[in-house]
């Protein structure tokens, strides 16, 4: 990972005359100015590679010109106010946004070097490669079994039952989930209890064997102790996939990831190592928000 | 404030009023159920009390010798001596041994009015069956004549005039208490169609009838509502031209079902010149006024669907078709069937349109198809009860009481799938 102290922002590179004017207010209330991106936000080993994104809903700007790399296997978490566009900014990586008819989205986003807002891609395939874990644990009304093996069923992943099986297994292993569910694949995954119900979930997302997953407040709805098992899952599965995580919780940024983002209304305001964002930010905002002035 | 009126005195003395106004807000709740349950009650009470003598049928059993002479038949096997023998005489003949004072004239004629119009043709037909019972005695359970049955169920209710003489009164008396008019289970009421005479007549005609028309309309009206349903909600873009159509999904709910009929009239009967009275196309109008419900309740069904569960299967990748059919459809499933019956339930009951369309014509056979002349529960029970016969009366309460049970039956089931189908998320 290089560090570039002076990324280049946005506007002067790609920013095409169909465009709406992006909002050049970059001033806080208290006049503190948002202006570049400080920190790393680059990398030479981008999984993701996002610049110059602008997300509208109708007319209002939810994401103000927001230029970043993630990393091949490294756990990033977004952290920020409510409000501040970090949910939306994730779910623009899986285009879960397109189901919401007043959202648009702008800017390069690439997958691998391959922009992945091209109307020839298909959202199922991008889906498949950049798996998702909600705020609410949500597994489908089905069996523990049916829930983890409906993604490589839809997918064709499996031929066999056996293979299917395997999958099913495997899947819940990684979650962790496998020792507590494995004499009761049959039962309702619904019958969880909410960390179980969570960790679930995040077995569904891997049993398509994704390469990224997305993961917008995992533990808000989860009581400290199930929060520690999906934490420590999720440092275990940054060993095999790309992780962006978003959080409330600035202890758990600290702990789970390797690179922090702090977004303000919009803005992308500072990248950096996790620890660095912690102990010595760059910017006046991000230290407000740490030290817990605004948020 | 002084020390007398402290904060938490100035609270327990505003709980007083708060109690008391909940007290009061909750009698008014009790009251208003109160009034619902007691006209409910009322009007039970009034139609079961009418009609459960409907269920009741006045029997007169009779050993009856079918002595030739008296019948002017000889051979039962020749169609034209069947049909010119008197099959009443031997029916007269057979009371006059139980009444043996009533031998003249004037008496056989009473006596012959005592049974019911069709108590001869059941000797015509034993005879024309079995021709070897020429000759013998048989014991025959015939149903009284409709002013017997009056007499007997109601001689004492105000509402019903006997239309029998002195002389018949006391001679029913007698042949009570000998036990040869007696009262029973009116299975004719389950067993055949209707009947110009109150005692013939049957139930099972309408049954069927309603069946057979409701069949036409589930077949049509579910899968082209749901259909309707899903596509509006999940996959017609949100402009102008859905909007209309949304609001008029909405108006159609709300047309008078006459209108219904007058335009299964046109177009079905008048236009497509399909037959009149038929249950293919009661259900076919019936479909157009039940489609409504059913768009209506299993887009209901379709919103009640929580977006986490869209959101979790299109996050593993389903496509839009996927996540609908394996995800929003069957966890609608529920809603929609519920909201199907009770649609079911309310053609069930409809009057109006099929009157347009002719089901209410007069018709004695039990449909055996979609393309048979039928009439419908409620037809039936208008067209009896504006009948003049006063055999009629509790015939239409009984009919009520039937249709009412296949209405609740219908109730009960969508509530129990309800029940025993929903899911907890």
């Amino acid at each position: 990972m290089t560090n570039l102290k002076h990324p280049i922002t946005a506007s002067a590179e790609v920013k095409s005359e169909s465009k709406p004017t992006v909002d050049q207010e970059v001033r806080t209330e208290e006049g503190i100015a948002y202006g570049k991106t400080v920190g790393k936000p680059y990398s030479d080993n981008a999984k993701f590679t996002l610049r110059d994104v602008n997300v509208f809903y109708s007319d209002v700007q939810a994401i103000k010109n927001i230029s970043l790399d993630i990393a091949k296997n490294e756990v990033i978490s977004f952290i920020g106010p409510s409000g501040c566009g970090k949910s939306t900014f994730l779910r623009c990586l899986n285009r879960m946004n397109d189901s919401i008819d007043i959202c648009s989205v702008q800017g390069r986003l690439e997958l691998d070097g391959v922009d992945i807002y091209q109307s020839k891609r298909d959202v199922v395939e991008l889906r498949a490669r950049v798996g998702m874990v909600f705020q609410k644990p949500n597994p489908f009304p089905k069996s523990i079994y049916d829930n983890v093996a409906y993604g490589p069923r839809i997918h064709g992943l499996a031929n066999r039952k056996s293979e299917l099986d395997d999958i099913v297994e495997s899947s819940l292993k990684k979650a962790g989930l496998w020792k507590e569910v494995k004499d009761r694949l049959a039962t309702p995954g619904t019958g969880l209890s909410g960390g179980q119900q969570q960790r679930l979930c995040i077995a569904r997302a891997i049993a398509v064997s994704p390469e990224v997953v997305l993961m917008d407040e995992p533990c808000s709805a989860l009581d400290p102790i199930a929060t520690a098992r999906i934490e420590e899952l999720i440092s275990e599965l940054s060993q095999s996939y790309t992780i962006v995580i978003v959080t409330h919780s600035m202890q758990q940024a600290a702990r789970v990831s390797h690179r922090t983002a702090y977004f303000h209304l919009g803005h992308l305001v500072e990248v950096n190592d996790t620890d660095k964002v912690f102990t010595t930010p760059e910017h006046e905002l991000t230290e407000s928000y740490i030290t817990g002035r605004f948020g | 404030m002084t020390d007398q009126t402290s904060p938490a005195e100035l609270v327990r003395r505003s709980l007083k009023r708060r109690y008391r106004k909940e007290r009061r807000f909750r009698a008014y709740g009790i009251l208003a159920i109160v009034i619902a349950l007691s006209a409910l009650l009322v009007l039970f009470a009034d139609i079961i009390s009418k009609g459960y003598t409907g269920f009741i049928k006045t029997t007169i059993t009779l050993d009856v010798t079918l002595d030739p002479e008296v019948m002017y038949l000889e051979d039962p096997t020749d169609p034209d001596e069947l049909s010119m023998a008197d099959f009443t005489a031997p029916i007269v003949r057979a009371l006059q041994e139980e009444l043996p004072d009533a031998q003249d004239k004037t008496a056989e004629r009473e006596l012959a009015r005592m049974v019911g119009t069709y108590a001869p043709n059941r000797i015509r037909d034993l005879l024309k069956d079995s021709p070897e019972l020429l000759g013998t005695t048989q014991t025959m359970t015939f149903l009284a004549h409709d002013r017997v049955s009056v007499y007997v169920k109601h001689a004492d209710n105000d509402m019903y005039s006997i239309r029998l003489s002195e002389q018949q009164i006391e001679w029913v008396d007698q042949l009570r208490e000998q036990g040869i008019i007696d009262t029973a289970f009116n299975d004719v009421l389950f067993s055949t169609g209707d009947s110009r005479e109150p005692t013939n007549a049957g139930i099972l005609g309408a049954i069927v009838g309603s069946l057979l028309t409701l069949v036409v309309t589930l077949v049509i009206a579910f899968p082209v509502g749901v259909a309707a349903a899903v596509y509006l909600e999940e996959f017609a873009p949100r402009n102008r031209l859905t909007d209309f159509i949304e609001v008029n999904i909405n108006n159609l709910a709300a047309v008078p079902s006459i209108i219904f009929g007058l335009l299964g009239l046109a177009v079905f009967i008048g236009l497509f010149g399909m037959p009149r009275s038929v249950p293919l196309v009661g259900g076919l109008v019936l479909a157009l006024m039940t489609l409504p419900t059913i768009i209506i309740s299993s887009r209901a069904a379709i919103k009640s669907v929580p977006p986490s569960i869209r959101e979790a299967a299109e996050g593993i990748g389903a496509s839009k078709m996927q996540v609908v059919l394996h995800h929003v459809v069957p966890l609608a499933m529920p809603g929609m069937m519920t909201g199907s019956i009770i649609g079911m339930a309310q053609a069930l009951g409809e009057t109006a349109p099929l009157l347009l369309i002719g089901m209410v014509a007069f018709i004695v056979d039990v449909p055996e198809g979609f393309l048979d002349s039928a009439t419908a529960l409620p037809v039936q029970i208008y067209l009896w009860a504006s009948s003049a016969e006063q055999g009629f009366i509790e015939l239409a309460s009984a009919g009520i009481m039937v249709l009412l049970t296949f209405l609740f039956t219908m109730n009960a089931l969508a509530i129990w799938l309800r029940k025993r189908l929903e899911r907890r998320w």
